[in-house]
């Protein structure tokens, strides 16, 4: 694969070593030119000075036989113009861009400009990863095994209220271990039936969290609200 | 109309002042505050007196966008001092608020060429220039 990448910070440095260290073949651009020369280097040949959001920059990169365009510059105008360029006018089959600023994710989107990547909205994503929906809590992740162990508060509007265990037809891969009711937990019969407010503890393979959650709290909030 | 000018540089602030003297009604974005004074300068009365408007912020805020005007704008003009900036609000001008008309200044010849062919208006001063100067180098008649 041929992939050229715009901008040589600390992104598309450390994008163009891994491609490199797995056999692609890369040209990153760079406009700085002191960094151009530190990076020269390095990367050599990789590396070429000059400013992507010009033609004959991405063209005596090669840009026509590129497989994938990289924008990872600091500056969200240009990374969408050099993937705009390379899309639409040297026909491009895959670009990525960084977005910086996350308010400009709606402009990469409304230009086309897909996927656009921004380290923020990806933190963010993980944040609501490990602070989920109230209601919901993770006791224990067994990542080695794809296993977790998850604790949900059963709430008024569940579509499990009233029914019994063994009625329950959760998916495949998830299985209720225990009920705490009012103080006590105890491991559920068959013919144990929940109640609002119970919170249930279950075992279940990786991702399957959400599916989980709408049998106990489809709106994520507990019975007492 | 009403037209709304994003960058009051040299270029920005004058095409500004002579929209509003031709009885257009002209609405000015920039990021610095002070480039009020452009639109000032020269005039026998300020900028707002003469009815013009004046929004500082940055183009690529929509908010600000929005607050200059550009949700009844008939005309857009990109005139930042980046290439880019200037390609890129034009395009969220007539993609996303459907604004008719948006002219944009690019310096660099090439992108001008290629995204006036893709349907933005187009003004290279860089080209301007260049044949200026091809025309006053060429020998007189030729």
């Amino acid at each position: 694969m041929y992939a050229i990448i715009a901008g040589a910070g600390k992104v598309g440095r450390n994008l163009a070593r891994e491609l490199i260290s797995k056999d692609h073949e890369v040209t990153l651009i760079e406009s700085f030119r002191p960094r151009y020369l530190t990076l020269e280097e390095e990367f050599e040949h990789a590396v070429q000075y000059g400013d992507a959001t010009e033609l004959w920059v991405l063209e005596r990169a090669g840009i026509q036989r590129a497989d994938l365009v990289i924008a990872v510059t600091g500056d969200d105008e240009d990374n969408i113009l050099v993937c705009q360029v390379a899309k639409e006018k040297y026909l491009c089959d895959r670009i990525i861009a960084r977005v910086n600023n996350p308010r400009n994710h709606d402009h990469f989107r409304l230009l086309g400009i897909q996927p656009a990547v921004s380290a923020t909205d990806l933190i963010l994503r993980l944040i609501e990863h490990e602070v989920p929906r109230y209601g919901l809590v993770h006791l224990l992740a067994l990542e080695e095994e794809r296993l977790e162990i998850i604790e949900l508060e059963v709430a008024s509007d569940a579509p499990t209220l009233g029914m019994k265990v063994s009625d329950i037809e959760l998916p495949e891969g998830s299985l209720i271990i225990s009920v705490l009711r009012g103080g006590t937990g105890f491991v559920p019969k068959a013919d144990t039936v929940i109640e609002a407010g119970d919170e249930v503890l279950l075992v279940l393979d990786q991702g399957l969290e959400e599916a989980i959650t709408g049998f106990f709290a489809p709106n994520g909030h507990p019975a007492s609200i | 109309m009403f037209v709304l000018i994003v960058g009051a540089g040299r270029v920005g602030s004058a095409v500004a002042k002579s929209a509003l003297a031709a009885g257009h009604e002209v609405s000015v974005l920039d990021a610095d505050p002070l480039s009020h004074e452009r639109l000032d300068a020269g005039q026998s009365e300020s900028w707002e007196d003469a009815k013009g408007q004046f929004t500082v912020g940055t183009a690529l805020e929509t908010d600000a966008l929005i607050q200059a005007g550009i949700e009844r704008a008939d005309v857009f003009i990109a005139s930042t001092a980046g290439d880019n900036t200037n390609l890129v609000i034009a395009q969220i001008a007539q993609k996303r608020f459907g604004v008719q008309k948006a002219i944009v200044r690019v310096m660099d010849p090439a992108r001008a060429d290629w995204y006036g062919e893709q349907g933005l208006h187009t003004i290279s001063p860089t080209k301007h220039a260049i044949e200026g100067f091809e025309r006053a180098l060429a020998p007189d008649g030729e």
